[in-house]
């Protein structure tokens, strides 16, 4: 249940809830021969205990890279200059290699976005699923293990003979099914899905929808889910943390994400999204993003800020809990809390 | 009402990929028995809407000469567009511009904005001196929010998506078309710039006269836009009509589904759920006769494996429906 924005009890939505991912002024860069493009510039977040939390954002903004971090498998030239993942409270960041493979699918699992390219096409859906619990947990009986990834199978609604296919033999839907079903083999605490439904028709990506949240549901794990279909995110996610050029701007429940934003950024991102209920003049916008390497002094956004002011363009705005559990980096709500 | 001849008619256009002599096994019927009509006048937005390989992209690629279809008909003001000849075939390829889905595929990546309308202007022989053909570059980006300075001298990988559509749409307009097929020209760029390509389609259209074929999976922006749709489903018209009436009172199994599983971007609105087993893709078996939706359909009866459903009249401004539970006794 996602409490009301209106709640007048002060954090009512992480009340009683436990932190499972904490990220703590994470900043990674590219680097170029022309200077470092500042993909994620410094962000901190919670993820709490059985919650689905929406990474939204253009492309470019970097919450690709920043769930890729947290993954600690950003490609080169990227590098992670510095932050801290905690999961559970112990930190993943500054792990061997050894230690990192030991614990990356047990605690944190990816869920890639395109499923048709992620499966080893010549094996058996059965043995890569198996291989990945033989890794981490040792020999186990044949018998066990079937039983093991048949219960999986049940549990993301794919039907027994899958079992025994390789891939190609697998419709879409059921190739992002058994991507999930990898995701889980662990019971891992958090896991990062990147678009998980994009490259599927919309029927079958509201069955595989349903399967994430029933998955959820059922086990209780995290999700932090990276899209920019908003219409996915406003009826799968408890809570968005909007992204621009590298920065969080805006971090709130979903009701208020959509009907109460803070952000000059979401106030846009939302209006631009066409409905198929109802029918509204397109909203425009002009004005491109800062060059990422070389970032003006200030807010990310001034740039194409509708409301921009002096301030915006010296100091970036430090985020404040405007409203209950709705966080927002925006000189709008507050210059002088802002800058004291 | 209208006598007057079409724009861009379609009739019983088929196309069928394999099945020849060596593969008779791998028949695919992409598109088939489609019929179209897009009226010399007003210039309007036609959508053709489907799921992957529902045959809009292989309706494209007809009318833009790129595959021939194995029966029926593209007719251009009345004329088969396999016959046009000479000023007449020139004219076609003129009026008739295409803008796709990737707008960085399209361009060659080693040669500078400039050189793609250098080509057009070259192409369209007309003569023109060099202050002359900047004037109508200028116009013509002008027409989609751009400025010469802008993007002319830069080279593809400099410019944003956004950018890059709107220079494809500058190019397609140069041409001083009648029709712009469009192919998924937003599914590749953000949702703000989205909102800016749109924007440039509606204005061609009312400002210009441009009229446009928006092919698209994405019924959400149809409905923003679109005048006229076509939902396909694995080759043929599951439903057509006016846009507003198809999206708002669908009356076809297959699209009453497809629309219901459109995520609503509110969290307030419950999305509609898909009913158990009936969208199990393994049920997508070709059919061989009968409605193609068959294996998926909730409302399925005996008497739709026997033959495929004609259109039936399902509402007002010429709404249609392929599916028995409209046949009129």
């Amino acid at each position: 249940m996602i409490p009301q924005p209106t709640s007048s009890v002060s954090g009512a939505y992480r009340a009683g809830r436990e932190i499972v991912l904490d990220v703590r002024n994470l900043r990674i860069h590219y680097e170029t021969p022309r200077g470092d493009v500042i993909a994620v510039n410094g962000i901190s977040f919670q993820v709490y205990k059985g919650e689905i939390v929406g990474l939204v954002g253009e492309s470019g903004c970097g919450k690709t890279t920043a769930a890729m971090g947290i993954l600690q498998l950003v490609p080169s030239p990227g590098r992670i200059l510095s932050g801290e993942i905690l999961i559970n409270g112990r930190n993943m960041l500054g792990l061997t290699e050894a230690e990192l493979r030991e614990r990356r699918w047990r605690e944190l699992s990816l869920i890639p976005q395109g499923a048709m390219n992620s499966l080893n096409p010549v094996m058996r859906v059965r043995d890569q699923i198996g291989d990945a619990i033989l890794t981490h947990e040792g020999a186990i009986p044949k018998d066990k293990l079937k039983a093991r990834i048949l219960e999986l199978f049940s549990l993301v609604g794919l039907p027994p003979r899958v079992y025994d296919l390789y891939p190609h033999e697998l419709s879409g839907g059921m190739k992002q099914r058994v991507c999930i079903a990898m995701a889980i083999v662990l019971n891992p605490p958090v896991i990062i899905a990147d678009e998980p439904t994009s490259a599927l028709d919309v029927v079958v990506q509201r069955v595989v929808a349903q399967t994430l949240l029933d998955v959820k549901e059922r086990l209780g794990v995290s999700m932090i889910m990276i899209g920019h279909d908003m219409g996915l995110q406003a009826q799968m996610v408890d809570r968005v943390i909007v992204m621009y050029a590298g920065n969080i701007v805006e971090v709130t429940p979903v009701m208020p994400a959509f009907h109460n934003p803070l952000h000059p950024y979401t106030q846009l991102l939302i209006a631009s999204i066409p409905s198929i209920k109802e029918r509204k003049p397109l909203k425009i916008t002009t004005g491109l993003t800062h060059d990422l390497r070389n970032p003006p002094p200030g807010c990310s956004f001034q740039l194409r800020c509708p409301h921009v002011m002096d301030i915006c363009k010296r100091v970036p705005p430090a985020m404040i809990e405007r409203e209950p559990d709705h966080w927002v980096a925006c000189y709008l709500y507050g210059k002088e809390e802002q800058q004291g | 009402m209208t006598t007057a001849t079409p724009l861009l008619e379609v009739r019983n256009a088929t196309k069928i990929y394999g099945g020849g002599f060596l593969q008779r096994g791998n028949r695919v019927v992409a598109l088939q028995n489609f019929s179209m009509v897009i009226p010399e006048k007003p210039a309007i937005i036609t959508t053709i809407a489907g799921e992957s390989g529902s045959g809009k992209t292989t309706l494209a690629n007809a009318i833009l000469g790129f595959i021939s279809l194995t029966s029926g008909q593209i007719l251009y003001k009345g004329q088969d567009i396999t016959t046009l000849k000479g000023q007449a075939a020139t004219a076609y390829r003129r009026e008739v511009q295409a803008v796709f889905q990737d707008p960085y595929e399209v361009y060659n990546p080693f040669y500078r904005v400039k050189h793609i309308y250098d080509m057009v202007i070259a192409h369209l022989n007309l003569g023109y001196s060099k202050a002359q053909a900047r004037e109508l570059i200028e116009q013509s980006l002008r027409v989609v929010g751009l400025r010469g300075e802008e993007v002319l001298e830069k080279y593809p990988h400099q410019l944003s998506g956004g950018q890059r559509q709107r220079v494809m749409v500058a190019r397609a307009y140069m041409m001083n078309p009648r029709l712009i097929i469009a192919d998924e020209p937003v599914s590749a760029v953000d949702a703000s710039l989205r909102a800016m390509i749109l924007d440039v389609m509606l204005k061609l259209r009312d400002d210009l006269g441009v009229s446009f074929l928006y092919i698209t999976h994405d019924l959400s922006t149809a409905y923003q836009i679109g005048d006229d749709i076509y939902v396909l489903y694995q080759g043929s018209i599951a439903e057509r009509g006016r846009t507003v009436d198809v999206i708002e009172r669908p009356k076809h199994p297959y699209v009453q589904m497809l629309i219901s599983s459109v995520p609503v971007p509110d969290p307030m609105v419950k999305w509609g759920t898909v009913l158990e087993g009936v969208a199990d893709e393994s049920l997508r078996a070709t059919v061989e006769s009968g409605c193609r939706f068959y294996p998926r359909c909730p409302n399925r009866m005996d008497r739709c494996l026997k033959a495929m459903p004609p259109l039936y009249p399902v509402g007002d401004h010429g709404q249609q429906a392929a599916c028995y539970l409209y046949e009129k006794p």
